[in-house]
């Protein structure tokens, strides 16, 4: 049941933090809104004192503070702490088509809005700098949030790239870092955006854990906002009641 | 109890603590035509027309984006920017219109005419006292009681509303009230030039020649710029936008003579609604709704029809 989605999914937190390193997650949704779940595990990490670079393409910085600040947590304040390094989509893009010329050496992550042959390697430099632990700070394992992947397609990156970036980011946060990331995508089943298909069925191959937010299927429903399906959820079965 | 209520009722008296430390007009409200949320805070506008901005948890948020997905022909989805601009136009704002069909300025000129508050009231009025007398009329009949608590989505102007307004589609507005305000405009046509620089290295001359004399023919005859819609863009443009609305209309759809429709012109299908500064969105309870273009005005209500369907199903 969404309607009260953080305190709902507690019974994943635990075996999250133990089990989970190192893993991929996919949130995927159909017919509905599965950004609860983005603002779920954003508030999560960071209470649990994880190192969190979040990737907002979507909605603006005010937006995702407001409501984790419902969610107890305030993203101002863990960015001032370095526990959270947001790249702002909305903002990183008018940077490149109105902004200022960048200093050398600081390259916007999304450079490549500007179609200037520059590819998703800035974005992915951007989020292996801000995951590296410098040392000095002593958070718990690293962890790349991005919502959505969705809008990387909108903004014109073929898929191909869109996966390698996933690929690139699974060898660097993954593997060597031992952190996490969680995706959220969007689907659905008679679409006919191919491109899009082809990002969410390879996703769904690569990830460790499925979370899949489903509108019902009978239609609008006032009390129930729609289901969550687990899948592939191997890793989790000796922790879940 | 009752001091404290007549203390509230006559301010002369001076004696109650409840007393409005803030002035009434808040500096979110100094901009004409706008509203904060009572939700989430977030600055209103209304989209022209009361009845969409009800659906829609009380207008547009300033600063999202409204998708019009456009019925059949196009007839009322068009209407529905057209409100939306004359609604900038009352409240004074300036505007900025970009067409790559028909020329901006043509565009304004249709503008349906507002009606203001005391116009608007008689005619209310009138209905009102029509309605009544029918109701009498039919008091004896009861078949119908229980559509008499439906909620209406048209709710009737005060007096002192500011936010949103009626227009009249009948009427266009006027050209003084046009000449009010400041707009801009963008016609893709005109920003597209007559001479591109088509690099000749590869073409031959008369190949050169001959797209300029095709492209020199469109703009003289003019060209239709609409194009079936591709459903995997619309997907991606639905997800990106924070308000999606289509409209439907029965103009060639077997529904047109279906009587349970006699009254509608079409049905309007709210797809998204924006989920601003928190988890769960604004949702009307009612999801069939349908719109209805009178002599003078275009309305949206909850479809009567679809709830007797429910009641004989």
């Amino acid at each position: 049941m969404l309607s009260n989605p953080p305190s709902s999914l507690s019974f994943l937190e635990g075996s999250l933090l133990i089990v989970f390193q190192g893993k991929l997650t996919l949130l995927r949704d159909t017919k509905t809104d599965g950004s609860f779940l983005v603002h779920h595990f954003l508030s999560f990490y960071l209470k649990a004192g994880c190192k969190v670079c979040f990737v907002a393409l979507l909605q603006s910085f005010s937006h995702y503070n407001i409501i984790a600040q419902k969610l107890g947590v305030s993203l101002t304040a863990a960015k001032e702490r370095g526990q959270l390094v947001f790249l702002e989509g909305l903002k990183s893009c008018f940077d490149v088509f109105f902004g200022e010329e960048q200093h050398v050496g600081q390259t916007n992550p999304l450079q490549f809005v500007s179609k200037d042959g520059s590819n998703l390697k800035t974005m992915y430099e951007f989020v292996r700098t801000s995951l590296m632990a410098s040392g000095s700070d002593s958070w718990k394992c690293p962890v790349l949030l991005v919502d959505d992947l969705s809008v990387l397609l909108s903004l014109g990156v073929r898929p191909v790239d869109v996966l390698d970036f996933i690929h690139y980011c699974r060898v660097a946060v993954c593997s060597q870092l031992k952190g996490n990331i969680v995706v959220l995508v969007h689907s659905n089943d008679d679409s006919e955006d191919e491109e899009n298909e082809l990002v969410v069925n390879s996703l769904c191959h690569q990830s460790n854990l499925i979370l899949w937010a489903e509108g019902l299927a009978t239609g609008f429903c006032k009390d129930v906002h729609g289901q969550v399906k687990l899948a592939k959820a191997f890793s989790l079965l000796p922790m879940l009641p | 109890m009752a001091a404290l209520a007549t203390g509230g009722a006559t301010p002369s008296d001076g004696a109650t603590s409840f007393q409005r430390k803030v002035p009434a007009s808040s500096r979110l409200a100094a901009i004409a035509g706008t509203r904060p949320s009572v939700r989430h805070g977030q600055l209103l506008l209304s989209s022209g027309l009361p009845s969409l901005d009800c659906v829609l948890g009380g207008g547009l948020a300033v600063g999202t984006l409204l998708l019009i997905e456009e019925d059949k022909y196009g007839i009322y989805s068009n209407l529905l920017f057209k409100y939306f601009l004359a609604e900038g136009i009352v409240c004074g704002h300036n505007l900025f219109v970009a067409s790559a069909k028909e020329d901006p300025a043509d565009i304004l000129k249709e503008l349906p005419a507002p009606l203001f508050d005391d116009v608007h009231k008689n005619q209310v009025d009138e209905k009102e006292t029509a309605i009544k007398s029918k109701q009498e009329s039919q008091e004896s009949m009861k078949i119908a009681w229980r559509y008499q608590n439906l909620p209406k989505m048209e709710v009737s102007p005060a007096a002192s509303a500011r936010f949103g307004h009626y227009y009249d589609v009948s009427k266009t507005v006027s050209p003084e009230l046009l000449k009010s305000i400041k707009w801009h405009r963008f016609f893709l046509p005109e920003e597209m030039s007559l001479h591109p620089e088509i690099k000749t290295c590869n073409m031959t001359c008369g190949y050169t020649r001959l797209l300029q004399s095709i492209q020199r023919i469109i703009y003289q005859e003019g060209f239709d710029g609409s194009y079936p819609q591709n459903k995997a863009i619309m997907e991606r443009v639905t997800n990106l936008s924070d308000t999606v609305v289509g409209l439907e209309s029965f103009i060639g759809s077997e529904r047109e003579t279906n009587p349970l429709y006699k009254d509608y012109q079409g049905l309007i299908h709210v797809h998204q609604i924006p989920r601003l500064n928190s988890l769960i969105c604004d949702v009307s309870g009612t999801k069939d709704l349908a719109f209805r273009l009178k002599r003078k005005q275009f309305t949206i209500e909850t479809c009567a029809g679809s709830s007797q369907c429910d009641t004989f199903i």
